[in-house]
């Protein structure tokens, strides 16, 4: 039931496809999407960057091994990401001059709703009822519009591999969490910094830490709103979480808040352009067929005139050349009448 | 495949021989791919998982192939019967562009064979890129069996097929009108996911609205490019209904081109004012906001009218190919310029060789079958023994 709450909630806009509500108000709705969901907190101000969690991840995980040693921590001088060979990493920040490094390790934040999910055209990624977000390669196309789309720049790829690449990422160690374990970096922390336990009571333990040590924390849980809110929270001691690198200006929007608008005018574009498209069509022939009709009648128009106008001109050129004739003739009369006159005058004088 | 027409009859025009390198490169990076993955011939990286094949040969590739809906739509739908000589060749540049864009596609992702997966097997409804692979599918169908009556007259004896699909050209008109609306619109809304990796000045809501206006003068100034190569070289082929409508068409192309730029241009200035991103215009990604819109939108678009006004072909020549490479600059920028521009420089992407290498392969593959086509096809010409039929 939980899990399709999420699903409802993650798929706002594929169900606004066929329901035909707006997907807008259905991830509106104040849905408490898996309220037993597993997580971890994280704080950064116990991380002593031993680099056991990153040991421990590549252990439990059957990772190969990497070039350099896990307790070689030289590495920590250059800023990391997680790769195709490290699920998790964590790196060396320096907020202020003189004062001692703050650590901070990353790795899937396992959103509550998850943009890789959200991305994922064959459904790939599945936010699993534990908390975790999990990564299935039998289906995966190798798109990589997960990795474009995650905001923390956490699912890595397998360039090498010519045939059989998988997106690689941690899952907080969900087989691990169905046997009853802990993730494999959690156990392994000498120095509590990392908590597993349920989500909503993480907050609480933030919080009263946050709130028991006045001054120390920047007063926010990370992953509480970002992104819709992240199974993985994290606080940090002052000044701020940009100075470890993280970035603040997420906002609390879902990846799925994000797209559903344009995945609701989807069934507005298939219900509205057929119709408009047809109706231009006929309006088109409409006019061909009234400019046709037009122009037929200006043509029978323009002939009878022609045909009018030539009849009157004949008639006048008729006209004209009867008067022309009459006046030819009422020559030739009188020219025969004045010769017969002279014949006749001269008649009598021989 | 590539001795016809040639001007003097021999194979090693220089053409084929500069064809004929990049094809014979581009088999080579295949196999590279194929044989030792997407990191041997790509500079593609975690932080930067999409490169030139998704920015140029799937995002450009799909914006320019645009004159395939518009010009049957002009057409069929709005009644422009004097531009039917022009539908064709439009037709074909289409179906030849989507035909590659998803060709293309297979070096892209990691696993090809599985494309299909998102459409037959198991259909993630949520994801925008769903929405892309479905509409492009079914439109490349569409675009088949709209190029298909050329080539079944070309072989003659199927007048039965092609009289239904004479008959289908409303319908799949429409239909491709409906399905470039929403995948033109879907590349661009593929970005609305990353509001965090992409720059301000092009990261809006707006995205997927301003994809589907651009890929209408897109698709116009393709048209008008794709004519003016087209009578430079198949001039031969060309009959009197095609060059009769040929300079018409031009000029209404170019018409309308300039009043969607103008339209596009509004859009622009909306997207910074609605979420007052003014400041933004003053940094160094501001500048090249502003080359992008003044110098390939505002620009074109002034030529354009001033031609259409003036009767100037030789302006609305210019304008033409000049949009096509603001379109190209526009694409470039949303997918890589201005694309993970938080990233400190060293994590920022650049195309390598092989796989700029595969994107002129891809376009190569596109000129020869043009060519191919063109000149044994009615495309140019009505089909002797069809004057009488045609649609």
């Amino acid at each position: 039931m939980k899990r399709r709450h999420f699903l409802g909630l993650l798929g706002a806009a594929g169900v606004s496809l066929s329901t035909g509500v707006s997907a807008k108000a259905a991830s509106s709705a104040d849905v408490k999407g898996l309220p037993n969901a597993n997580g971890v907190l994280f704080d950064a101000s116990r991380c002593i960057g031993c680099r056991k969690c990153e040991a421990a991840c590549n252990q439990v995980n059957d990772l190969p091994k990497p070039a350099k040693p896990f307790d070689d921590l030289a590495v920590l001088e250059a800023v990391r990401r997680t790769d195709a060979k490290s699920y998790t990493v964590v790196n060396k920040y320096t907020p202020e001059a003189g004062r001692p490094p703050v650590f901070r390790k990353i790795q899937c934040n396992h959103c509550m709703e998850p943009a890789c999910a959200s991305a994922c055209f064959v459904t790939a990624f599945k936010k699993m009822e534990t908390g975790a977000v999990v990564y299935d390669p039998s289906v995966c196309v190798g798109c990589r519009y997960c990795m474009v789309a995650c905001p923390f720049n956490i699912p890595a790829y397998e360039y090498d591999k010519a045939l059989t690449p998988r997106v690689m990422k941690c899952t907080l160690c969900h087989p691990r969490i169905l046997e009853g374990k802990l993730p494999g970096c959690v156990e392994a922390c000498p120095k509590e910094a990392l908590t597993f336990g349920k989500r909503r009571e993480l907050l609480n333990l933030a919080w009263d830490r946050i709130g028991a040590n006045a001054g120390r924390y920047v007063e926010h849980v990370y992953g509480e709103r970002e992104m819709g809110g992240t199974s993985w929270l994290t606080i940090a001691p002052k000044p701020s979480f940009a100075a470890l690198g993280m970035d603040e200006g997420l906002g609390v929007a879902s990846a799925p808040e994000l797209t559903s608008g344009a995945l609701a005018a989807v069934p507005a574009v298939a219900g509205i352009w057929p119709v408009l498209l047809t109706g231009l069509y006929a309006i088109s022939k409409r006019k061909e067929k009234i400019a046709e009709a037009e122009k037929k009648t200006a043509v029978d128009a323009a002939i009878a005139k022609a045909s009018a106008d030539a009849e009157a001109k004949l008639a006048e050129e008729l006209s004209k050349a009867e008067v022309a004739n009459k006046r030819r003739i009422e020559v030739e009369v009188k020219k025969a009448l004045e010769a017969a006159h002279k014949e006749a005058e001269g008649g009598e004088d021989a | 495949m590539s001795t016809e027409h040639t001007r003097n009859g021999s194979l090693f025009t220089p053409f084929n021989i500069i064809a004929g390198i990049i094809l014979a490169a581009g088999v080579v990076v295949t196999i590279m791919r194929f044989t030792m993955g997407l990191g041997s011939v790509t500079n593609l990286s975690d932080n930067n998982p999409w490169g030139i094949w998704i920015g140029f040969d799937l995002l450009c590739g799909v914006a320019l192939a645009a004159g395939g809906y518009t010009t049957s739509a002009a057409c069929y739908i709005f009644g422009f019967k004097r531009f039917h000589g022009a539908v064709r060749p439009a037709i074909l540049t289409a179906f030849l562009g989507y035909a590659l864009v998803v060709f293309a596609l297979h070096f892209d992702v990691g696993r090809p064979w599985r494309l299909v997966y998102p459409v037959f097997y198991q259909q993630g409804t949520t994801s925008i890129l769903f929405e892309v692979g479905l509409c492009v599918f079914i439109y490349l169908t569409v675009l088949f069996l709209e190029y298909l009556p050329a080539a079944l007259e070309w072989k003659g004896g199927f007048d039965k097929y092609r009289g239904i699909l004479v008959k289908l050209t409303m319908g799949l008109t429409i239909l491709g009108v409906i399905l470039s609306t929403l995948h033109q619109s879907s590349l661009g809304a593929l970005y609305l996911i990353a509001p965090s990796k992409l720059h301000p000045l092009w990261y809006t809501p707006y995205l997927p609205v301003m994809f589907f206006m651009s890929s209408m003068f897109a698709g116009l100034s393709m048209v008008i490019t794709e004519g003016m190569i087209s009578h430079k070289h198949f001039h031969h082929k060309m009959d009197d209904e095609y060059n009769g409508g040929y300079l018409d068409l031009q000029f209404a192309f170019a018409k309308a081109s300039a009043w969607i730029m103008a339209g596009y241009l509004a859009m622009k200035i909306m997207g910074l004012a609605m979420d007052n991103r003014w400041h933004y215009l003053f940094t160094g990604y501001g500048a090249w906001w502003l080359l992008e819109v003044v110098g390939f939108v505002v620009l074109p678009c002034y030529c354009y009218a001033v031609g259409y006004r003036d009767r100037n072909i030789a302006l609305v020549r210019i304008a033409a190919p000049w949009t096509v490479v603001g379109i190209m600059l526009n694409r470039f920028d949303v997918s890589l310029i201005a694309f993970n521009w938080q990233l400190p420089s060293v994590d920022r992407y650049f195309p390598s060789l092989g796989e700029i290498v595969i994107s002129l392969f891809v376009v190569t593959i596109g000129v020869l079958a043009f060519r191919f086509i063109v000149t044994r096809m009615p495309i140019f010409y009505v089909h002797p023994a069809y004057k009488d039929s045609s649609h």
